[in-house]
């Protein structure tokens, strides 16, 4: 258990340092919900009918943006070589590293929502729906990224690859994901939504784990 | 040597051994016999596959042909040491955070932390930014992580690269006392490496395959 800490305690350390990190990926997800209502004018029913779709969108593109730091900064400098030697299983390990990820990148865009929703002009109903989603929603993007970045982790300029390899497998999650604001049986949404995330977690650190170890250095 | 034995009675044989990247074979028909106490030194000229081997036998890679076992190795556990020629050393942490934690995630069953910081030379840097260590400070740093956790095998490759006199008198040093403690230790290396009791150490001479 000390080594399961000690591996989340080294991730929470190097990307909270590395503090830059954080910050780009939330003015990623401010600018992409930013630029929409110029793009489409300022209608406000318009805009407020948009808004979870455009969310979702911006944390899935934010998402995918954070994904490279998840496993290539270890496969650069040979680290990933020794965690593989790890007395801790890799998939432990991928777990770790998995729940670090969503805390660095998933959570400060919970946190920066609000501003997206004042500046997209949501009522306060579907702002705490599109909260409650989204914390629901982003663990399996993260787990859906991590298998994609395993996957891609020994391909050079393979961070190009992952986005396009977890995009089917994220489709599921955005369908549920705005349903779970806007659709009239939103409570069913939420629960297939929680569902996916769960079942994403469940399989990831044993998906990536197998992918990396199969994977030549 | 005085230190007292600490691991169990270990073999690794290879016969027949063929390894190589991208499908094409670097070395082929590699043949060893290594029991505790012994050092197996990698000789051959740039290309000839010591890093492939020593990849092979930490099984990142797989082998083209022939077999490699450890008999007594314990199954549950992982029983070597990879240090390879990239150091893994992440900037932002500190040298000591940086050890401990390898001390953690391999289980702290060798030196402390701090002690194998000293036993390296790095002794009053640990609360340095691991950026900041120079190339061969670096490796002494990647030396210690053997040290704070206890496996029968070491593979190295390089160990003495980017170190200085003193870091080569330190590398045989720490192989004298690994042996001596019934380690085993494969080293792939181009300088000249003399342990105390020379009659541990073979020499297996690579060649190009054609």
């Amino acid at each position: 258990m000390s080594a399961f800490a000690a591996m989340l305690r080294r991730e929470l350390r190097l990307s909270l340092r590395g503090g830059g990190d954080v910050l780009t990926l939330v003015l990623f997800f401010i600018i992409v919900g930013a630029i929409v209502p110029f793009a489409v004018g300022p209608d406000r029913t318009l805009l407020a009918a948009i808004a979870p779709g455009i969310v979702w969108i911006a944390a899935f593109l934010a998402m995918l943006l954070g994904l490279e730091r998840l496993f290539r900064p270890d496969h650069e400098d040979g680290a990933l070589v020794l965690l593989r030697q790890a007395e801790l299983p890799l998939s432990a390990i991928v777990a770790a590293k998995l729940i670090v990820h969503w805390l660095v990148s998933a959570v400060p865009l919970l946190l920066a929502t609000p501003v997206l929703a004042v500046l997209l002009a949501m009522d306060l109903d579907s702002f705490g729906r599109t909260m409650i989603s989204l914390a629901l929603g982003t663990p399996a993007l993260a787990a859906f990224g991590a298998i994609g970045a395993a996957v891609t982790v020994s391909i050079r300029r393979g961070g190009l690859i992952a986005p396009i390899l977890i995009a089917p497998l994220s489709i599921p999650v955005l369908i549920f994901g705005v349903g779970s604001i806007t659709s009239p049986q939103s409570s069913a949404a939420t629960l297939f939504l929680a569902a996916l995330s769960l079942m994403a977690l469940a399989l990831a650190p044993f998906a990536a784990a197998l992918a990396i170890s199969s994977a030549e250095d | 040597m005085t230190d007292r034995q600490v691991f169990s009675p270990l073999r690794l044989s290879a016969s027949g051994l063929s390894c190589g990247r991208g499908g094409m074979a670097l070395s082929s028909n590699i043949g060893f016999d290594l029991a505790n106490g012994q050092a197996l030194l990698l000789r051959g000229p740039n290309g000839t596959g010591k890093t492939t081997l020593l990849l092979t036998l930490a099984g990142v890679i797989a082998p083209l042909a022939g077999t490699f076992s450890a008999e007594g190795a314990d199954p549950d556990s992982r029983w070597l040491h990879y240090c390879g020629h990239r150091n893994a050393i992440k900037a932002r942490l500190t040298v000591l955070e940086d050890l401990s934690f390898w001390a953690e995630l391999n289980g702290p069953t060798g030196m402390a932390p701090l002690e194998a910081l000293a036993e390296v030379g790095l002794g009053k840097l640990d609360g340095l930014d691991a950026g900041f260590l120079s190339a061969g400070q670096s490796r002494r740093l990647a030396l210690a992580r053997l040290l704070v956790s206890l496996r029968p095998v070491w593979l190295l490759d390089e160990p003495t690269a980017a170190l200085d006199t003193e870091g080569h008198a330190l590398v045989t040093r720490l192989l004298d006392r690994h042996l001596g403690m019934g380690g085993l230790a494969i080293a792939a290396t181009h300088d000249p490496i003399t342990l105390s009791d020379p009659t541990r150490l073979g020499v297996l001479q690579l060649e190009r395959a054609s």
